[in-house]
Order: structure tokens, then C-alpha cells, then sequence
């Protein structure tokens, strides 16, 4: 079983989230934006960074690689796809999940170990936690400040489309819980069928209790132990 | 009719007797493209000219020096086949111009010294000064340096994984921004900046050459004056975009072995990069800047060899395997241009078009530059500064100057600025900023890399030479406390105007005591930096030697830090507490007065306390350790209990020092050199006591971990009783408090 882990140039995490696959028990092979072609890769990651160094909005760019048509076609049929920080903002600029990133709320770049709470776990990323448990995940990112108009964001909310959101120690969804200025706290959501999935924070860098916590392996587990079963049938 | 006059040649910051030099090793008089390449050359920046012969005395040997000073960075060998490659380097001029993209490009430049080499970069630490927060600019310098430096390293994708950070007015005019970057490399993968093969192609790849940078190597090698903001365009604008797209292209390159040699174009841009490869590899080069990608029209062969546009470097390739080259960077989008070759002889010969404008040897501009001996004079205020007399202060209890102390932004944390820096990328960063010395592992075997950046430019102030030595101390003795054991360092150092021989004294003496630190301590000098001329309207900032240590831990994940771990714990100190207030920032911050000696530092007493300490660590013996320094073991005590869940101490220290109204100012907020408080669960605290004694590193045990306050006694005698929760809460956001106090005068002033 393989995870296919897109390198946009730019990119900086991927191979951390190759790291991290492997640690969670699977394989894990980079491949580059210029391909066309995902091979026999059960489950696509876009990984964190700065794609084509983000100098025009982030992720704007990296959804014209060529790529990123595999990657829609692969969500299309189903295939689980997550998006970690820069590749959630490009799922968010391919249009593959609803919404958009504005600066954090205080304009500076914020980078700390955060509470995040699992909203939801029927999709591939959060099937192994808890419902409402929460995590304590690394984020890193300048423009991680989630929006989204008044239909889309009543829609995400009705349709459980949230899956994570920023807690405060107390694990309540509250405003000193809120690193960035996200709308409702959101951390990540994913898409009306729920196999493509987009969080801000870093589950990859946080998969071995060296690097401070281990919480990040629930994200992961989920995926390999999905297809693990799944690949079984 | 020649066109170099006295004008011309003090706009190239060259003096008449350096031109006269430069007439006798040309032969002939040079035309003015080649008195540029001279200008640069032999500016203070590129050539060392008035640091080399102090220089030359430090240690920089070892069993694991693998690359001493002389390359793009030092390399000592880790085990396993593996190196770490490290340096240091400064951005100082840059970063007062133009805050951020000073800092910015900063990092930018030892990133690729440390690819240069082979290496994978696996973490960046800063050593930063400012002058008072207190003051608009400081706080637009501060802003802007700390938002530069993350900018650069977040985009890029390296963690910023430690540094510190020191207030003083002594820096208003000169901020200093001194860059470490740590690597790994293969032993057999490290490749260096020599040019050999005489027909082998010469290679340019990166960005396009600006005008950005023209002459930066000269500025950042003479003093502000009000002028200094027209130098803005002297200042370089970073893309850590190409520079990602370079370091991954370089490293994917290096790896098929078709690379002669390779160096980056940093100071005085291709000026450098091509005389040092020839001069190293003992060979000529021929260049012709036709070939060389401009962004700009009508460039010059002038401004294109004088250009320091960034995200440049230059290779060597064997002959015939060009191709090879040419597809790796093609993959990562970068266009990799044949711009000359390889000669027989010594000579850099510049040529436009095909035809020759310049004709140089390559040794005339990098070894055989001007090698000043200068003069040095112990300034006539020295000793007076030196004495110490506290009769006319006016006492504080030592409750308030400890709260004042904890939100002074020098002790405060520095979380504000750490925030801003992604220091999980890389999945390597083992302790959390601000917890203990950087610590990354390296994966594929159990061993960890600690760093440490120091250097008190108050002590070297009132003492040079025990300066140079208490920055080695404290910047090792940091990295103990992870359990690691220190094996290399790199220095930055930060000096005013050398031809001022009261500066020349300061610069001679720290440098005497770094080497003196370095031999004691066992820890070679694989490399560095050194920036003078940091002086504004005449005020140089205090001599800052900036020591990087860096230290090979056994086992990572047995990394020590610096908070406490749980209640009933037994507090002790290693080490003699001499109630030194000389240089303290107690005294410069309640009392405004930086005076007295540097604390006593003696070097075989310092080396058993790291040893030991080492030793505990590795024996599993030590549930936190923590280097005693600024603030001294009141404000040690207090870190101790941050960041620890609110875990409190209670504690009894014996008075030290003469008795009198600062007695207990001296015993709880002196700084005496080699102490580190460590905490020991009650099982350990007569193996801990057993092995002090064997050792002879002295033991006080002080108190005991637990409740929810700070509660420290001297001689029985009950001083300080704070909340953890309010004293962790008042120091964790004391810069971030600063920082949101705008004044009237800031508008405008940030962007």
C-alpha cells in the first residue's frame, strides 16, 4: 500500500509526511507536480511549504501543475486526498474543498504546538480518533486564517464538513482558543464526500513523542488502517 | 590621463597604501573594473584584513575537525560516516538599512554556505541585538529583523531552532544579526570551493544578476554616518523561492559526482566566487560576463562582477559531463550557463564580449591582500569602569527587582519572536524553543546535534579577554545542560572600528580569551565571521564576540532540559556562588550602572562542571538542568519553574559575598560564571552529592520543587514569594506587551 506525496517546488514537508507515513506503517513516494500520473497510489498528500514560493496567493499557482488533474481525478473517483497547510490552501485554490485563506488575524506568521478537536471521524483521516478528541498538533503558517461566505459556511456546518477546529486548553472552540482568526475555529474540513480532507495544522510533525507529541500519528493511523482494511476486502 | 584619483579610491574604501600595493603586485596601474574587484577584495568583510593575525591564534584542530576556517563553513564528524557542517556569519550593516530583508538575506547566505558544502541544512539559530525596546526604532528594527529571518527560513523550509535575544542601548545605531546554520553531510559528500581541471567549464546557476548589492562588502566595512540610509541600495533583496529551488538542484547535483568544486556568490558577489576558486585550486579562470544572466540593461562588466544579488552560485564541471549538470537543474526550473573556464596559471581574466577588460591574479586579490597589524592601546577608561563601588545606590527589595527583572526584555521570554519561526519543519527539532540549547536529531542514528549561540557584550565591555572566554563558557556550558557533549564552534565577532586602537585592544584581547576558552574546553573553532566598523556618529556598540557551540548527543531522545518535572524534587546548585554584580543586568536595569568586572571565570573549574553535569545527564541522573546566567539563581530558579506545568519551587540560598545592604542583591542576582541548577528526584541526590564531591565541582542543595509559587529565602531570611502562574504570565508576554505600546513617533515609522 502507497501514498503518493506531491513535490511542488516549494514544497518543504514533503518529506516529513513521507517520514510520517512510514512511521504510521505504510509507503510513501514523492512525486513531482511535472508527472502526470499517480501510479498505484491509494491515497494522495500535498504536503506543507510554499509552493512556487506562494509570492502570488498561496496555492494559486501550484494548482496548474500538471499534477494536479491526476489529483482531481483520483478525489473524483473517491481516493482519500489530505491537504496539509500550503496543501490545503491548494485544494482550496484547485477548488477541491470549499472556502479560502486570508493572513492570520494579527498579520505575523504563528508557529506553535496547538489544540486542535476532531469534530468528526467518518473520513479516512480522522476514522482512528475520538469524536471531540483532542490533539496537539504543530501549525506553521502565515495565511491559515480560514474563511468562507455565509451559504458555504452554513453548508459545511450542516453537512459535518468540519472535521477540525482550534480548542483552548478547556477544549472549547472559543475565541483565546483561536490562533489565526479562523471562521467558527475551523482547522480543517473536507469535501461533500468526504475522502478529500484539508487542515492547517501539521499531524505529519507530530508523529513520534521525540518531536514533542505523537498526537499527529491518530491522522495518519487513520489512513493506513482505512486502506488497510479496505485493500484486504 | 588616469582615471583613479583620491576620489575614486576613497569611494572604493581604499587607502593610498593599499594602492600602492595594488600597483606593485599589477605591474601596472589598474583600470577601473579591475580597482573594483580590488576594493572588494581587500575590504575588511572579504579579506580579514586587520582580524586575520588575531585570527590565526585560535585552536581550530581536533580529532573531529574535519573542515577548519578557510572553506564556505567548518565540518566536525559525528560518527556514523556523518558530519555536522556549521557557521556563523553576520548581517549587521544590512539589517540596520533594511530590517527585514537584512535579516532575510542573512539566513539566505549561510543557508548556501552550508549547502556549498555538501550538507543538507537541518537548522537555523540567530544571536541578535537591538537597542532599548523603549524606542520606536528599536522596535521597527526588532520587528523587522525577527519577521526577516522567519520569512526567509519558514519559506525555505529549514526550522529556526534556537538563538537569543539581547536589548541595550549600546545597539540603537548598530543592531547586530548574527546567522548560524547547522547541516549534515556524508564525510565522503562534503565538496569544496576550488576551481581545478584546467578546460573545465565554468558554471553560473540561480538567480538573474541585478544592481541590488554593488559595493555591499565595502559598506558593510566602514561606519553609519547620516548618510547611511542612501546605502539602501547596497542592501539585497532575498527569494528564498530560488534559493529552495538552488539547494535542492545543488545537493540532487552533488550527488552525481560531475561537480569539480562549487561556491556561492555571497559578499562581493562573482568578484569572490571566481578568485577563490582559482586561488584555492591553485588555478586561472577566464570569465566572460556576456554569458552571465542579467535582470537589468546596460550592466556593466563593472556592476555584473560587483554585484551581490542573491541566490547565485558558481561550479566547476568535469569536462563532458555538462550535460549531466544541465538536467538536474533543468528538472527544478533553474537554467544552469556556461560563463568560462578553467586556465593554466594564477589569473582571473574578465572579459565582455570576447574582449579582455580585466586581467588579475587571482592570489593579488585573496591571499596576498593587506595584513594590518594594528595598533592596539588598553583604553584610558578601562580600569575606572572597572571598579565597582555600590555605596551610592539606593537599595531595592529584592521582590521588586526580581518582578523588574523577569520582564526585562533581555531575561523576558522570547516567545513573541520564536513564534514567528517555523521550528517543527524538518520533523528533526527535538526540544522546544526556549527550553534548553537547540537540540536536532539526525535521523538514521540515535545521536542528537545541540547548539548554543552566546556572547554578553557587557562583560567583554569591562573585560575583553574574560569576555571572550565567558562566551565560550556560557555557549558550552548551554549545551552540557542538553547532556551533550560540546565539540566544535564557530564565532561571530562584533567590533567597532579597528583602526581605533582602543577597539583593536578589545578585538585582541576577546579573541586571546576565546582561544584560551577554546583550548581549556576542548572545543576547536572550525570557522566564523567577524564585523567591524559597527559604529554610528562615532559610538561603537560594545565588543560582542558571538560564540556557536555545538555539541553530539549520544541518544536524542535522552535530551535534558531545563524545566522542572515534578513535585518533591530536589533542587541543587553545581558551582560557587561569589555574589557578582559586576555587569549584571540587575545593576545595568534597577540601577542604570554597567560597571565592575566580568564575573571570575577559571577554565579547569568550568570544564569539570560541564564533564560532570555530562556525565549525570547521560547516567539518567537529572531530571532538569539549567545554565545560571543572566539574572542570576533567582531568575535561574524562576525559568526553571516555566514552561513546567506550574510546578513551584521552595527555596533556601546561603548568603554569599560581603555582608551589607547588596548582599542579598549579590547572592540572588549575581551572575557568577559556572553554575548550572539542576534538579534530582530524591533517589538521586546522593549519587548526584557523591559524584559533585568525586569531581569536585561544588554542591549546594537549595530547595525542593513543588506547591504553586516561587518562594526563595537567603539565609533564612524570606525574600521572594510570587505565584508561578503570575510570574510566568508577566514574563512570557513582556516583549509582546512592548511591542503593542505604539508611541506617537511610531506611525509612519512602520510599514
Amino acid at each position: 500500500m502507497t501514498v503518493a506525496v506531491v513535490v511542488f517546488p516549494g514544497s518543504n514537508s514533503d518529506v516529513d509526511a513521507q517520514h510520517a507515513v512510514r512511521v504510521a506503517g505504510a509507503n510513501a513516494t514523492l512525486v513531482w507536480h511535472k508527472d502526470t500520473d499517480l501510479g498505484d497510489a491509494q491515497a494522495v498528500i500535498l504536503p506543507g511549504g510554499f509552493a512556487h514560493g506562494d509570492y502570488l496567493r498561496t496555492g494559486a499557482i501550484a494548482r496548474f501543475s500538471p499534477i494536479m488533474n491526476a489529483v482531481r481525478d483520483f478525489a473524483d473517483r473517491g481516493g482519500p486526498v489530505l491537504g496539509i497547510c500550503n496543501g490545503f490552501q491548494i485544494l482550496l485554490e484547485a477548488g477541491l474543498l470549499p472556502g479560502a485563506m486570508v493572513r492570520n488575524r494579527d498579520i505575523k506568521f504563528v508557529s506553535r504546538l496547538v489544540p486542535v478537536r476532531v469534530d468528526q471521524v467518518d473520513t479516512p483521516f480522522t476514522s482512528a480518533c475520538r469524536q471531540g478528541q483532542v490533539l496537539h498538533l504543530p501549525i506553521a503558517h502565515g495565511e491559515g486564517n480560514y474563511t468562507a461566505d455565509a451559504d458555504t459556511m452554513a453548508a459545511l456546518e450542516a453537512n459535518r464538513q468540519v472535521i477540525f477546529r482550534y480548542v483552548d486548553a478547556d477544549g472549547q472552540p472559543c475565541e483565546a482558543g483561536n490562533p489565526n482568526g479562523s471562521a467558527r475555529n475551523i482547522a480543517g474540513i473536507c469535501n461533500a464526500t468526504r475522502n478529500v480532507v484539508g487542515l492547517m495544522p501539521h499531524p505529519e510533525r507530530a508523529c513520534e513523542a521525540a518531536l514533542g507529541s505523537a498526537d499527529g500519528l491518530a491522522v495518519l493511523s487513520s489512513l493506513v488502517h482505512g486502506l488497510g482494511v479496505s485493500s484486504s476486502r | 590621463m588616469s582615471v583613479i584619483d583620491a576620489a575614486v579610491l576613497e569611494r572604493h574604501g581604499l587607502k593610498l597604501d593599499e594602492y600602492a600595493r595594488i600597483l606593485e603586485l599589477m605591474g601596472r596601474e589598474p583600470n577601473l573594473l579591475e580597482l573594483g574587484l580590488f576594493s572588494v577584495m581587500w575590504s575588511e568583510h572579504c579579506s580579514y584584513k586587520s582580524s586575520r593575525v588575531h585570527l590565526k591564534t585560535l585552536p581550530t584542530t581536533g580529532p573531529r575537525v574535519v573542515q577548519g576556517p578557510g572553506e564556505n563553513a567548518g565540518a566536525v564528524d559525528i560518527g556514523d560516516g556523518l558530519c555536522a557542517v556549521f557557521k556563523i556569519e553576520s548581517h549587521n550593516h544590512p539589517s540596520f538599512i533594511e530590517p527585514y530583508q537584512g535579516a532575510a538575506t542573512g539566513v539566505g547566505g549561510i543557508i548556501r554556505d552550508i549547502f556549498t558544502m555538501g550538507a543538507r541544512p537541518i537548522g537555523l539559530l540567530n544571536a541578535l541585538r537591538f537597542g532599548s525596546l523603549d524606542t520606536s526604532l528599536a522596535r521597527r528594527i526588532f520587528e523587522g529583523v525577527v519577521a526577516g529571518v522567519g520569512g526567509y527560513g519558514n519559506s525555505i523550509g529549514i526550522p529556526t531552532i534556537g538563538g537569543e535575544i539581547v536589548f541595550d542601548a549600546a545597539y540603537a545605531g548598530n543592531p547586530l544579526v548574527n546567522v548560524l546554520c547547522l547541516g549534515t553531510a556524508h564525510r565522503h559528500d562534503i565538496i569544496k570551493g576550488a576551481a581545478r581541471g584546467v578546460g573545465n567549464p565554468v558554471f553560473y546557476v540561480g538567480a538573474r544578476t541585478g544592481r541590488d548589492g554593488i559595493h555591499g562588502a565595502t559598506m558593510a566595512s566602514a561606519e553609519f554616518d547620516e548618510s547611511s540610509a542612501e546605502k539602501r541600495p547596497a542592501v539585497q533583496v532575498g527569494d528564498p523561492f530560488m534559493e529552495k529551488l538552488l539547494m535542492e538542484a545543488c545537493l540532487e547535483v552533488m550527488q552525481t559526482g560531475a561537480l569539480v568544486g562549487i561556491q556561492d556568490m555571497g559578499a562581493a558577489g562573482l568578484s569572490c566566487a571566481t578568485s577563490e576558486m582559482g586561488s584555492r585550486g591553485g588555478h586561472g579562470m577566464d570569465v566572460d560576463v556576456v554569458h552571465v544572466p542579467q535582470r537589468e540593461t546596460d550592466m556593466t562588466p563593472y556592476d555584473i562582477m560587483l554585484s551581490e544579488s542573491q541566490e547565485r552560485m558558481l561550479m566547476v564541471v568535469h569536462r563532458g559531463r555538462e550535460a549531466e549538470v544541465e538536467a538536474v537543474f533543468r528538472k527544478w526550473d533553474l537554467h544552469a550557463v556556461r560563463v568560462g573556464v578553467v586556465t593554466e596559471g594564477d589569473r582571473l581574466r574578465i572579459f565582455d564580449h570576447g574582449t579582455l577588460v580585466a586581467d588579475v591574479p587571482n592570489r593579488a586579490l585573496t591571499d596576498e591582500a593587506p595584513v594590518y597589524h594594528r595598533p592596539m592601546q588598553r583604553p584610558a577608561w578601562q580600569n575606572d569602569v572597572q571598579q565597582l563601588d555600590l555605596s551610592t545606590l539606593i537599595p531595592i527589595t529584592a521582590a521588586a527587582a526580581f518582578d523588574a527583572l523577569l520582564t526585562t526584555p533581555t531575561i523576558a521570554s522570547k516567545r513573541w519572536a520564536y513564534q514567528q519561526y517555523d521550528h517543527s519543519v524538518g520533523t528533526n527539532t527535538i526540544a522546544q524553543p526556549g527550553l534548553t540549547a537547540a537540540v536536532a536529531r539526525v535521523k538514521g542514528t540515535p545521536v542528537g546535534l545541540a547548539v548554543s549561540v552566546d556572547g554578553n557584550g557587557r562583560y567583554a565591555y569591562l573585560n575583553p579577554h574574560r569576555g571572550g572566554m565567558l562566551a565560550v563558557a556560557e555557549a558550552a556550558r548551554n549545551v552540557a545542560c542538553t547532556g551533550a557533549t560540546p565539540i566544535g564552534a564557530t564565532n561571530n565577532l562584533n567590533f567597532g572600528n579597528p583602526e581605533r586602537p582602543e577597539i583593536m585592544w578589545q578585538f585582541g584581547e576577546a579573541v586571546r580569551g576565546i582561544g584560551d576558552a577554546c583550548r581549556a574546553l576542548a572545543v576547536p573553532i572550525t570557522g566564523g565571521n567577524v564585523s567591524l566598523y559597527n559604529e554610528t556618529e562615532g559610538q561603537a556598540i560594545y565588543p560582542t564576540p558571538v560564540l556557536g557551540v555545538l555539541g553530539l548527543l549520544d541518544e536524542a531522545d535522552r535530551v535534558c532540559t531545563r524545566t522542572f518535572k515534578q513535585v518533591g524534587d530536589v533542587v541543587m546548585v553545581l558551582g560557587d556562588n561569589l555574589a557578582e554584580l559586576g555587569g549584571s543586568e540587575y545593576l545595568a536595569q534597577l540601577h542604570g550602572m554597567v560597571r565592575g568586572d566580568a564575573p571570575a571565570l577559571e577554565l579547569a573549574r568550568e570544564r569539570a562542571l560541564q564533564q560532570l553535569v555530562i556525565a549525570l545527564i547521560g547516567e539518567g541522573r537529572l531530571q532538569s538542568a539549567h545554565d545560571c546566567a543572566d539574572g542570576g539563581i533567582a531568575v535561574t530558579l524562576a525559568e526553571c519553574t516555566f514552561d513546567s506545568g506550574g510546578i513551584g519551587v521552595t527555596a533556601d540560598v546561603p548568603a554569599a559575598g560581603a555582608p551589607g545592604p547588596f548582599q542579598v542583591a549579590a547572592t540572588l542576582f549575581g551572575e557568577s560564571a559556572s553554575r548550572i541548577v539542576v534538579s534530582v528526584t530524591p533517589e538521586q541526590v546522593d549519587a548526584v552529592r557523591e559524584a559533585a564531591l568525586a569531581s569536585g565541582v561544588p554542591l549546594t542543595t537549595v530547595g525542593t520543587t513543588g506547591g504553586h509559587a516561587i518562594t526563595i529565602a537567603v539565609a533564612g531570611q524570606p525574600h521572594i514569594h510570587r505565584d508561578v502562574a503570575a510570574a510566568e504570565s508577566a514574563w512570557a508576554t513582556a516583549i509582546g506587551d512592548r511591542m503593542r505600546r505604539r508611541t506617537p513617533t511610531d506611525a509612519g515609522a512602520t510599514e
